[in-house]
C-alpha cells in the first residue's frame, strides 16, 4: 500500500466522533434515570432522542471532514 | 371484532390501488433492461441520494417494526427503547464498512454478499454458507411483514371464516408478487416514497395530537407503572438489564446490514458517496422510531386496552393490536385509513426487497455456482424472478398455516444466524488475513451454539451468561459471534500451517475498496 492510498482508506482522527457516539449509546447507566425530565418526558427517553440528533450531526461532520 | 370501518377501508383500498399502479409503472422508471439481473435485482445501481434514503429507510423501518416496537413498550416498557441506540449505531457502520463494500461490489459487479465472499476468499463453500444463512434468515422476516399486514386488515374490521378471512391478505400478496416480478427493485423503491410520506405524516400528527388528547407527556408518563418506566437497576454480581439493553442494541445493529435486503438497498445506490451521505441522513428515521416507541405508553395512558370494543383485537393479535387500537381510538376514520395504509404499504416494501434479495442470492450463489455455470443474462434474470415468487409463496403459506408465534421465534433465531456471517463479510471488507476454512468452521460453531443457546432460554433474546460467578445477561447473537470470531482467529494459523489451500487468489485489490 503506498502513502496516498493509506491516506485515502486509513484511519482519520475524525472517526473518534463515532467512538463517542457508540460509547454513549451503549452505556445505559449514563441515561437510565428519570430526572431531569423535559416537558414531562423522563431523562431516559429525551436523552436518547437527543443523542440521535447529536449522532447525526457527528456523522455529517465526519462526512464533510474526511474526503474519500 | 368491531364493525367494518367503511371510510377507513375506502381510503386504505384507494391508497393500495395507487401503489399497485405505481409498482407496475416503476418498470419504466430510469428504464433498463430488466432481463439483466443487476437491472431487475439492483435497479441498475442508479439510485441517487434521495431514492436510496427512502429505499434503505423502507428496509430498516418495516411494518413489523412499527407494530412490534410500540407493542414491546406497551408490554415490557423501557427495554423497547433499545431500538434507539440500535438505530443510532448502525449508521457509523454503514458509513465506514458498507461504503467500502459498495465500492468493491460495484467494481467487480457483485450483486450479493455471497459474490463478494467468493471473490475475496475464493471459497465457494464459504460463499454458500453466507448465501444459505441469508436466505434462511430472510424467510421468517418476510412472514412477519405479512403479520403486520394481517393486524391492520383485522383492525379495519374485516373478519370472516375460512378462505374469506384470508382473502384480503391473499389479494395484497398477489399485488406484491406481481409488481415485484415485473418491475424488480424499482417497484419497492418507488413505493417506498409513498410509504414513508404516509408514515411520517401519521407519526408526526399522532405525536402531536395524541399527547394533547391525553393531557401532555406529564400525564402519559405518570400513567406508566414505575417498573416499566426505566431499566431495572442491576443487582450485585450481575450487569443485569444494562448488558441486556446494550448487547441487544449492538447485536441488532451488527446484524442489520448483514441481512440480504439491507445489502441490496445499499448496493443499488449510484455511488459510495451516496452511501456515506445517507449514513448522515438516515437518522431522521431513528428519531421517528423513537417517537413511535412512545406510542406504547400512549396506549397505557389512554386505556384503550381496557375498552370492550378492542378486546377481540387484543385477544386475536395480542400486544400487536396496541398501535391499531390507539389509532382507531384517537382519530377520525379517514385518518385511520391513511395510517393503516401506511403500515400496510410499509409491509409490502420490505417484503418485496427481501424477496428480491433472497432471489439474487439463490441465483448467483447456488444456481450459477452449482447448477448452471454459464447462464445467459436472460436465464439468470428469469431464475431470480421465479425464486422471488417461490420465496413469497413460502412466507404466505407459513403465515396462513403456522401459528404466528413460530414466525416470531424464527425471526429471532434469524438474527442470531445472520450475524454469523459478520467475519467474512464485514471484516472481509478490511482484510483477507483469515483462512476461508477457519471462517467456515467459526460460522458453523456460531450457528450451532447460537441455536442451542436460544433454545436453552426458550427462544428469547437474552442468554444469562455467567463468568466466575458474575452474571452478564446479554443478546445471544453478540456472544456467539464473538465465539465465531475467536475460532476463526485461532484456526486461521492452524489451517494455514496445515497447508489447507490458502486457496486461489483474492480477486480484489486494496484500491477497489476506495472509489
Amino acid at each position: 500500500m503506498n502513502g496516498a492510498e493509506k491516506k485515502r482508506g486509513g484511519w482519520s482522527w475524525w472517526y473518534l466522533l463515532f467512538v463517542i457516539q457508540f460509547a454513549v449509546a451503549l452505556w445505559p447507566p449514563l441515561y437510565n434515570k428519570a430526572e431531569p425530565a423535559f416537558i414531562g418526558m423522563p431523562f431516559f427517553y429525551w436523552f436518547q432522542l437527543a443523542w440521535v440528533i447529536v449522532s447525526a450531526v457527528f456523522t455529517a461532520v465526519v462526512y464533510f471532514a474526511v474526503k474519500e | 371484532m368491531q364493525d367494518l370501518n367503511w371510510v377507513a377501508l375506502t381510503i386504505f383500498v384507494l391508497l393500495f390501488g395507487f401503489i399497485t399502479w405505481l409498482g407496475f409503472a416503476a418498470a419504466r422508471w430510469r428504464r433498463g433492461d430488466l432481463d439483466q439481473l443487476h437491472e431487475w435485482g439492483l435497479g441498475g445501481r442508479r439510485f441517487g441520494t434521495l431514492i436510496t434514503w427512502f429505499l434503505v429507510g423502507g428496509d430498516v423501518y418495516t411494518a413489523y417494526t412499527f407494530i412490534a416496537i410500540p407493542a414491546l413498550a406497551y408490554g415490557a416498557g423501557a427495554v423497547a427503547f433499545f431500538a434507539v441506540p440500535y438505530t443510532i449505531i448502525i449508521y457509523p457502520i454503514m458509513f465506514l464498512v458498507f461504503r467500502r463494500l459498495w465500492n468493491v461490489c460495484s467494481k467487480h459487479k457483485y450483486i450479493t454478499a455471497g459474490d463478494f465472499v467468493k471473490g475475496r476468499f475464493g471459497n465457494r463453500w464459504l460463499a454458500l454458507a453466507v448465501c444459505v444463512t441469508g436466505i434462511v434468515a430472510t424467510m421468517p422476516y418476510i412472514a412477519l411483514q405479512l403479520v403486520g399486514l394481517q393486524v391492520v386488515i383485522g383492525a379495519l374490521g374485516i373478519s370472516g371464516t375460512g378462505l374469506a378471512a384470508d382473502l384480503p391478505l391473499l389479494i395484497a400478496f398477489v399485488i406484491l408478487a406481481a409488481f415485484t416480478y415485473s418491475s424488480g427493485l424499482r417497484a419497492p423503491a418507488s413505493i417506498a416514497i409513498v410509504k414513508d410520506t404516509l408514515i411520517y405524516l401519521t407519526a408526526f400528527v399522532a405525536i402531536i395530537v395524541i399527547p394533547m388528547q391525553l393531557g401532555g407527556f406529564h400525564k402519559i408518563f405518570a400513567a406508566v407503572p414505575a417498573q416499566k418506566l426505566l431499566l431495572a437497576i442491576p443487582g450485585p454480581n450481575t450487569t443485569g438489564a444494562y448488558s441486556g439493553y446494550a448487547t441487544l442494541a449492538l447485536g441488532s445493529a451488527l446484524a442489520l446490514f448483514l441481512y440480504p435486503h439491507s445489502l441490496t438497498g445499499i448496493l443499488s445506490a449510484s455511488s459510495g458517496h451516496v452511501v456515506r451521505r445517507n449514513a448522515a441522513m438516515l437518522p431522521a428515521y431513528t428519531f421517528m422510531l423513537g417517537l413511535l416507541a412512545l406510542f406504547g405508553f400512549f396506549v397505557i395512558a389512554s386505556g384503550v386496552d381496557k375498552l370492550p370494543e378492542y378486546a377481540a383485537g387484543f385477544k386475536q393479535f395480542h400486544n400487536n393490536f396496541a398501535v391499531p387500537a390507539l389509532l382507531l381510538h384517537s382519530f377520525p376514520s379517514w385518518f385511520v385509513g391513511v395510517a393503516f395504509a401506511a403500515i400496510g404499504i410499509g409491509a409490502l416494501v420490505p417484503a418485496a426487497i427481501m424477496s428480491i434479495a433472497a432471489a439474487n442470492l439463490y441465483t448467483r450463489n447456488i444456481h450459477r455456482e452449482f447448477i448452471n455455470k454459464n447462464p445467459t443474462d436472460k436465464q439468470e434474470a428469469r431464475v431470480a424472478k421465479l425464486v422471488s415468487l417461490i420465496v413469497k409463496v413460502g412466507a404466505l403459506v407459513f403465515i396462513l398455516f403456522v401459528p404466528t408465534q413460530y414466525a416470531v421465534q424464527l425471526q429471532l433465531l434469524g438474527g442470531i444466524w445472520i450475524i454469523q456471517t459478520l467475519p467474512p463479510v464485514m471484516l472481509g471488507a478490511y482484510t483477507r488475513w483469515f483462512n476461508a476454512w477457519a471462517l467456515l468452521v467459526g460460522w458453523a460453531v456460531g450457528m450451532v451454539a447460537g441455536t442451542a443457546m436460544a433454545i436453552a432460554v426458550n427462544l428469547t433474546n437474552t442468554y444469562p451468561l455467567s463468568i466466575g460467578g458474575h452474571g452478564f445477561p446479554g443478546y445471544t447473537a453478540v456472544y456467539t459471534v464473538i465465539l465465531n470470531l475467536v475460532i476463526a482467529v485461532v484456526l486461521t494459523p492452524v489451517f494455514n500451517a496445515m497447508g489447507a489451500a490458502r486457496n486461489s487468489a483474492d480477486q480484489t485489490v486494496a484500491a477497489d475498496y476506495y472509489h
